[in-house]
C-alpha cells in the first residue's frame, strides 16, 4: 500500500516516561514476538491446529496502549488477540494451553485463539466477529460510567472493522454520552486479502472521528512511545469525563490475515512493501533506540533474549502436558448456574 | 400504535400458581401496569439495574410500561437510544460484563434482526466461549405488536429464532402475574433472557402481588385440567386456547390448557405428563409454522416414550408460512384464534 511515513526512528521526548516503563515495553513487545514466532512454528508443524491470526509487525500497538493503562481498564479485542492478551498481563501459558485446546488455556478449550479472556486482568473477552466487541467496551464504559468508577475501556479493532456500520453506531453513542471509551484502530492496510483503499471511500481513519465530535489522532503504530504518549493523552481525557477518543495506528503485518504464510506467493502483497515495513520493524527500532539512549545495555538485551525464549519454550511444555478437557464437559458452561 | 379491534375475553384470575404465598398483597393491575410496577421496583432495589433502549423515556412507545421511570431514575438509569439495534444491544452486553443488570428494550421485534450479531454470536456465547468466566446477565425486551394492519415489518414473533440459539433463554409471560414474576426472574438470572411480550397483552387484567417475586424460568404452569385433549399455548394463544376450551366444555370435550411460559428451557415434563394423560396434543403458538416452537414440541414428544401413548396425529395452530398482510381482510385469516384450536381439536377428538 502508498501509506508512506517518515521514516521516524523513535526520537520523541521520553522524559517523562522512567527507564523501567521503557524497559518493560520492550520486554512485552520482546515477549509478543517471541511467542508469535513460536505459534507461526506450531501452527506449520501441526501442532497447533486452531486458526491463529498473527501479531508479528504490530506489536507497538497493543504494548503501547497497553502500559498506558490500569489493570482494572478492560481491553477488549478482536481475532488477532495474542498481542492484546499478552500486553494486558494475561498468563502466556494460559494463553499457549489455549492454542492447544486444552483445559488449562485460558478460555479452559472453549474458546481457541480468537477467544481469549482473563477477567481479573481487564481482559473481559475477544470476539471473532469484526467490530463485534466495540460496543462491548462501550457498553463497559457505560457501565464504568453508571458505577461511578474512574476505569476507562479500550476497544482495540483493525482498518476492516471501520467497514461495519456498529462501528459508526459505537462511536456515535459513546460520544454521544461522554463515555470512557479508547477506540484503536490498528490499520494494517489490508482488510484479509483486501487493501484499504479497495474498503474505504476514505482511508484516513482519524477523521471519520470528525462526524462523531470526536478527537481524531493518526500516530506512527510502529512507534512505541508514540503510541504511548497519544495513549496516555487520550485515557486520561477519558478518564477525567472528557469523552472517547479514536486513535489510529499507522502498521503493519508480516504475516498473512491468518496463519504463518506471508502471503506473497499469494500475490495479495509486493515483496517491495512487505520490506519496506520489515525495515520498521518497531522492536528493532525501539532497541536500537534504548539502547543509544543507555537505558538497555548490550548484556541486558541478551539476557532479555534468553530470557524470554525459556519463557516461551516453558509455555509449550506446559501446554503439551496439560491434559484435554473431558469430553463429559462438552454441555457445561452452557449457562452460568 | 393501534390496538387490536377483536377483544377476546379476559380469563380473569384462573392463575393458580402453588409458590405463591398468602402473605402477599394481591391487588388486580393491568399486565402494562405489572411491567412497570416491576421495573420501578427492580431499578429502586438493585443498583446494578437500568432501562436501555429506544423511546423509554417515551410516554408511549414501549405502551406506557416505563411512564415515571424518568422521573424516578434519571436518565443515568433510563437510557433512551437512537436507532442503533445492533449497537445498543452490544453496549448493553458490554455494561453487562462489567457488573451492571441492563433490561435492554427493543419495542418491535422486527428491528431484533439488526441486534442478532450481539445476541447470538456474543450475549449467547459469552460464557461457554470463555470456559464459564464470564457470564452476560442481560434481559433482551422484545415486544411483538401484531395486527393493526402493521404488516410484514411491524408484526413478527420470533421467539423460535431465539429458542433455537445456545446459551439463551426465552420467556413468554400471558398474565400479569407472569409478566412481573417472570421479569424480576430474567433479570435476576445470570445468562441473557429474552423476554417476549406482545402488545395485545398489555390490557390484560389479573391478580398481581405488590410485592417482588420471580416465577421461575424453565417452568410451564396447568391452566386448566382436562382428559380428552392438552393444548400447549405460548404467550396470548393461551387466550385463544383457553376461549377454545371454554366453548368445547359446552359441547362435551373436556380439554387440559398448559400455558409454556418458558420456551427454553421448555418444561418438558409438564407437557409429557398431560400428553401421556390425554393422548392428545395441539400446540398453539403465535410464530411461524416452519421450525417453530410447535415443531420443537412434536418432535420432543415424538422422540420420547410418550410417543406411544399418542392416540392421534399432533395438531399445529401457528401462523402460516408467509408474511403478515396488511389488509385487515387477510390479518383475519393470517392470525389463529380460538376457532382455529377448535378445528385442530375436532380433528383428533372424536364427540
Amino acid at each position: 500500500m502508498n501509506e508512506k511515513h517518515s521514516d521516524t526512528v523513535v526520537t520523541r521526548t521520553v522524559t517523562d516516561i522512567s527507564s523501567v516503563n521503557l524497559r518493560a515495553m520492550y520486554v512485552t513487545m520482546l515477549r509478543i514476538r517471541k511467542f508469535e514466532e513460536r505459534v507461526a512454528e506450531l501452527v506449520s508443524q501441526k501442532e497447533v491446529i486452531c486458526p491463529c491470526h498473527l501479531y508479528i509487525g504490530q506489536e507497538a500497538v497493543a504494548t503501547g496502549v497497553c502500559s498506558a493503562i490500569r489493570r482494572d481498564d478492560y481491553v477488549f479485542s478482536t481475532h488477532r488477540s495474542h498481542g492484546h492478551y499478552i500486553a494486558k498481563g494475561g498468563d502466556i501459558k494460559a494463553l499457549m494451553a489455549e492454542l492447544y485446546g486444552r483445559a488449562t488455556g485460558c478460555s479452559r478449550g472453549r474458546g481457541g485463539s480468537m477467544h481469549l479472556a482473563s477477567p481479573d486482568m481487564g481482559l473481559p473477552g475477544s470476539s471473532a466477529i469484526v467490530a463485534g466487541t466495540i460496543p462491548l467496551a462501550v457498553g463497559a464504559a457505560l457501565a464504568f460510567s453508571i458505577q461511578k468508577k474512574d476505569s476507562v475501556s479500550v476497544a482495540f479493532f483493525g482498518d476492516g472493522a471501520v467497514s461495519e456500520g456498529v462501528w459508526y453506531e459505537s462511536l456515535n453513542f459513546a460520544s454521544l454520552n461522554k463515555l470512557p471509551v479508547i477506540f484503536i484502530c490498528e490499520n494494517n492496510l489490508y482488510s484479509t486479502h483486501m487493501p484499504i483503499a479497495a474498503c474505504l471511500a476514505e482511508t484516513n481513519i482519524y477523521k471519520k472521528a470528525d462526524a462523531f465530535n470526536m478527537p481524531g489522532v493518526r500516530v506512527d503504530g510502529n512507534d512505541v512511545i508514540a503510541v504511548f504518549k497519544a495513549a496516555t493523552k487520550a485515557i486520561k481525557d477519558a478518564r477525567y469525563g472528557k469523552g472517547p477518543v479514536l486513535i489510529e495506528c499507522m502498521t503493519y503485518r508480516w504475516r498473512g490475515h491468518v496463519g504463518p504464510s506471508d502471503d506473497l506467493d499469494k500475490g495479495l502483497r509486493s515483496k517491495e512493501e512487505l520490506d519496506y515495513w520489515t525495515k520498521r520493524c518497531p522492536i528493532r527500532m525501539f532497541e536500537e533506540f534504548l539502547i543509544r539512549r543507555g537505558i538497555l545495555s548490550e548484556s541486558e538485551k541478551i539476557q532479555i533474549y534468553t530470557d524470554i525464549e525459556k519463557e516461551t519454550e516453558e509455555t509449550i511444555t506446559f501446554a503439551k502436558e496439560s491434559p484435554y478437557p473431558d469430553p463429559g464437559g462438552l454441555l457445561s458452561h452452557r449457562f452460568k448456574s | 400504535m393501534p390496538r387490536k379491534a377483536r377483544i377476546p375475553i379476559p380469563v380473569g384470575s384462573s392463575v393458580i400458581d402453588s409458590n405463591l404465598e398468602q402473605a402477599y398483597k394481591m391487588r388486580r393491575i393491568s399486565y402494562v401496569q405489572a411491567i412497570n410496577e416491576t421495573l420501578h421496583q427492580m431499578l429502586e432495589s438493585d443498583t446494578r439495574v437500568f432501562v436501555i433502549g429506544q423511546g423509554v423515556t417515551s410516554p408511549w412507545y414501549v405502551g406506557t410500561t416505563t411512564v415515571g421511570l424518568i422521573d424516578q431514575f434519571g436518565i443515568e438509569r433510563m437510557i433512551d437510544t437512537p436507532v442503533s439495534e445492533n449497537g445498543i444491544t452490544g453496549v448493553a452486553v458490554g455494561a453487562a460484563l462489567a457488573g451492571m443488570r441492563p433490561v435492554l428494550v427493543h419495542p418491535r421485534m422486527d428491528f431484533m434482526y439488526y441486534a442478532m450479531d450481539q445476541i447470538a454470536n456474543h450475549a449467547a456465547n459469552w460464557h461457554y466461549m470463555f470456559g464459564g468466566q464470564l457470564s452476560v446477565p442481560i434481559t433482551i425486551w422484545g415486544i411483538i405488536n401484531r395486527g393493526g394492519e402493521q404488516a410484514a415489518q411491524h408484526s413478527q414473533a420470533l421467539q423460535a429464532m431465539f429458542a433455537h440459539i445456545p446459551g439463551l433463554k426465552v420467556v413468554m409471560p400471558s398474565t400479569p402475574y407472569d409478566a412481573k414474576g417472570l421479569l424480576v426472574a430474567s433479570i435476576k438470572d445470570d445468562n441473557p433472557v429474552v423476554y417476549i411480550d406482545d402488545r395485545w397483552l398489555y390490557e390484560y387484567e389479573g391478580e398481581v402481588p405488590e410485592e417482588l417475586y420471580s416465577v421461575p424460568i424453565g417452568k410451564g404452569i396447568l391452566k386448566k385440567e382436562g382428559k380428552d385433549v392438552t393444548v400447549v399455548a405460548t404467550s396470548y394463544m393461551v387466550y385463544e386456547a383457553t376461549e377454545a376450551a371454554e366453548i368445547l366444555k359446552k359441547e362435551g370435550t373436556d380439554v387440559e390448557v398448559i400455558d409454556l411460559r418458558s420456551l427454553k428451557p421448555l418444561d418438558e415434563n409438564l407437557i409429557f405428563n398431560s400428553v401421556k394423560k390425554t393422548g392428545r396434543l395441539v400446540i398453539a403458538d403465535g410464530g411461524w409454522k416452519t421450525c417453530g416452537i410447535a415443531a420443537e414440541i412434536s418432535a420432543r414428544v415424538a422422540e420420547s416414550n410418550i410417543f406411544k401413548r399418542l392416540k392421534a396425529p399432533i395438531m399445529r395452530v401457528s401462523l402460516p408460512d408467509a408474511p403478515a398482510p396488511a389488509s385487515s381482510a387477510l390479518e383475519e385469516v393470517y392470525y389463529p384464534k380460538a376457532q382455529d384450536i377448535i378445528l385442530a381439536i375436532k380433528k383428533i377428538v372424536k364427540v
